[in-house]
């Protein structure tokens, strides 16, 4: 807040009297207009400083400080640490449960987004319609979004998708169909953790797309009409093509925050371990992982190595995905 | 400082012009809904509170009937019962997890509110050297996610002594390059050049051009900006699971963590826990849905 009181009353141009005891009327008016060239000069920093100052704090020093550690084998069990090159980088490489991780997390997010963004495209089309109470339906769509994701975990892992009881298994028996240990295999749960994922974010992905859509002329659809496209064709050659930037957004978003995942795994796992993720690491996340490392494992250098694989994992994920959508709009 | 909610994204795109009403479709022929599209929209309305509802199911009958088949459908009548089992529990301190919570997104809000409001008229609205590499620069820190970062900011919560107090899940994320980003454009979009102008011929200095003329401008802007952070920071699991471990100060979604890791599973008190957490936020939305809405279909739109 610093800024703001060395702010609150710097001299105008013309002090009003009185303010300054200096008798020499010419000089106060210099000094003046020299200090509101210092507040131009100066002012625009100070009220981008608090951003800078707590960026250098904790975003700057802890990334550099990451780096650093990734190169040693701190742990708070260690009395000294000491640099070990590359091993945390080779080990990481060997160990099979951070591939396994890997794969998790990507199974996850592909499992998640691809219908969560369909659905969404599909339901934003819904939404761009002229109806008595679309108000309603938009707030509808977007209350998912007041659930923390913790409770989206506790409400679907204990009511939907539990072992003994719950809705799926319910649903399952009555047709005449085994129950499902949700937990116990790779498909059921990744299956399990999206669905939790989708019901979340399809209605805010909606959202967004219908925002697009609403930009988009409605020449275009009315001269579709007139040549007789049907309203699917004009759904996915007109809408689907303009709405181009607008998915790409939403896949980069998706891709930054799925591949973080985290709350919905770790609360579906009732009781104690909840980060291991199943028994064998069945739904076991990277950020789970790197959570593993330093928190049970107490190997810190280790965890800052997981969290820059992770930190990359994003990028090229995110690099590849916004190509494929590039390629894919540029076609039709 | 980082991005932790993507209800936060967005709006680092923001288009040039933006519109904060919802359904702003001025000078468009909307087609009609056909009765398939409104059957459709009942049923993504029904999916989108049913589990909602089924929390409240849940959270209002015994534990038997939670594990029965069929279930029930209706609420039942013991929703003040297991809310006060919930509030009884010691370990998980739902009580003093919603407190905290309040504390910790209320003082957050406020902060990025005014933080952004000021570093978004500065990149709006004052010349200086290095503008758009700083702007630049916050865009690319938008990037780092807290993941990355867990061992050295863990260990400095050590250094402060803030480990299991809520100063850490508070103060690393006082601004937000959202916000600014959000900011600066609502402040091109609504503030004039002229009217910055005229108030500094007749002697403004900066912060009274800010309070006087620019503040009072952008108060949608910041109104959308507060709910979106606050409902982000009530919802807010990853960091507080991590420096809040140890029981007993905890913020409302480590309580409802502390529930589920109890050895023995009580359904309905777990519900009951986790519709005390959404209550606040429920009525939040109700009251300010239209301001919501229209905070995420704005970071939406492309310049």
């Amino acid at each position: 807040m610093s800024s703001l009181e060395t702010n609150a009353a710097p001299p105008a141009p013309m002090p009003r009297p009185g303010r300054r005891k200096r008798p020499d009327g010419g000089r106060r008016h210099r000094i003046g207009v020299r200090m509101a060239r210092l507040d131009y000069r100066v002012s625009p920093y100070l009220y981008i400083a608090p951003f800078f100052i707590l960026f250098a704090i904790f975003g700057l020093y802890p990334t550099a400080y990451t780096i650093w550690l990734s190169f040693t084998d701190m742990s708070p069990m260690n009395p000294t640490t000491s640099f070990v090159g590359l091993d945390n980088y080779s080990r990481l490489l060997g160990d099979p449960n951070f591939w396994n991780a890997v794969g998790n997390t990507l199974g996850i997010f592909v499992l998640a987004t691809v219908p969560q963004l369909l659905m969404a495209l599909i339901l934003a089309n819904w939404l761009n319609r002229k109806l008595r109470g679309v108000h309603f339906f938009r707030a509808m769509t977007a209350i998912p979004i007041v659930t923390s994701t913790a409770v989206v975990g506790l409400v679907f892992g204990l009511a939907f998708f539990a072992r003994d009881y719950g809705l799926a298994n319910g649903l399952l028996e009555t047709f005449g169909v085994e129950r499902i240990d949700w937990r116990a295999q790779k498909w059921s749960s990744w299956l399990a953790i999206s669905s939790m994922i989708d019901w979340r974010w399809t209605g805010y992905n909606a959202l967004i797309y219908l925002a697009g859509m609403q930009a988009i002329s409605n020449d275009l659809y009315e001269a579709a009409e007139i040549d007789g496209a049907s309203r699917a064709r004009q759904f996915w050659q007109i809408t689907v093509p303009l709405l181009r930037p607008t998915i790409i957004f939403t896949v980069i978003i998706s891709t930054i925050f799925g591949l973080q995942l985290f709350a919905e795994p770790v609360m579906f796992t009732s009781g104690t371990g909840a980060l291991g993720g199943g028994s064998l690491g069945q739904f076991q996340t990277v950020t789970m992982f790197v959570v593993e490392a330093m928190r049970s494992h107490q190997r810190w250098g280790y965890a800052a190595t997981g969290g820059l694989a992770l930190l990359l994992m994003i990028v090229v994920v995110a690099a590849i995905n916004f190509l494929l959508i590039r390629r894919l709009g540029s076609e039709r | 400082m980082t991005i932790t909610n993507r209800v936060a994204l967005p709006v680092q795109r923001t288009p040039e012009a933006t519109d904060l009403r919802p359904g702003a479709e001025a000078g468009r022929r909307v087609r009609r809904a056909g009765p398939l599209t409104v059957v459709g929209l009942i049923a993504a309305a029904i999916l989108s509170v049913f589990p909602l509802y089924w929390m409240v199911v849940i959270a209002s009958r015994t534990n038997d009937s939670a594990y029965a088949w069929p279930p029930a459908l209706m609420p039942g009548g013991n929703l003040g019962e297991n809310v006060q089992r919930v509030l009884d529990n010691s370990d998980a301190a739902i009580l003093k997890g919603i407190v905290n919570s309040f504390i910790v997104a209320g003082t957050i809000t406020l902060s990025t509110v005014i933080f952004s409001a000021m570093a978004g008229f500065a990149f709006a609205k004052l010349r200086f050297r290095g503008r758009n590499a700083l702007l630049l620069m916050i865009l690319l820190t938008m990037m780092i996610p807290v993941q990355l970062n867990i061992v050295p900011l863990y260990d400095l919560m050590i250094t402060f002594g803030w480990l299991n107090d809520i100063k850490a899940v508070i103060v690393p994320f006082l601004i937000s390059g959202f916000g600014i980003f959000l900011m600066r454009q609502y402040t091109i979009q609504s503030v004039p050049d002229e009217l910055i102008e005229a108030a500094r011929v007749d002697g403004c200095s900066i912060w009274r051009v800010f309070y006087h003329v620019v503040a009072p401008a952008l108060r949608p802007a910041a109104a959308v900006l507060g709910l979106l952070t606050f409902m982000q920071y009530w919802n807010e699991f990853f960091w507080p699971f991590i420096v809040l471990a140890d029981p007993g100060n905890p913020t409302v979604q480590i309580s409802l963590r502390t529930l589920n890791s109890a050895y023995h599973q009580d359904l309905s008190q777990i519900f009951a826990g986790t519709f005390v957490a959404t209550v606040p936020l429920v009525i939040v939305f109700v009251v300010f849905f239209r301001q919501i809405i229209s905070g995420i279909m704005e970071g939406a739109v492309k310049a």
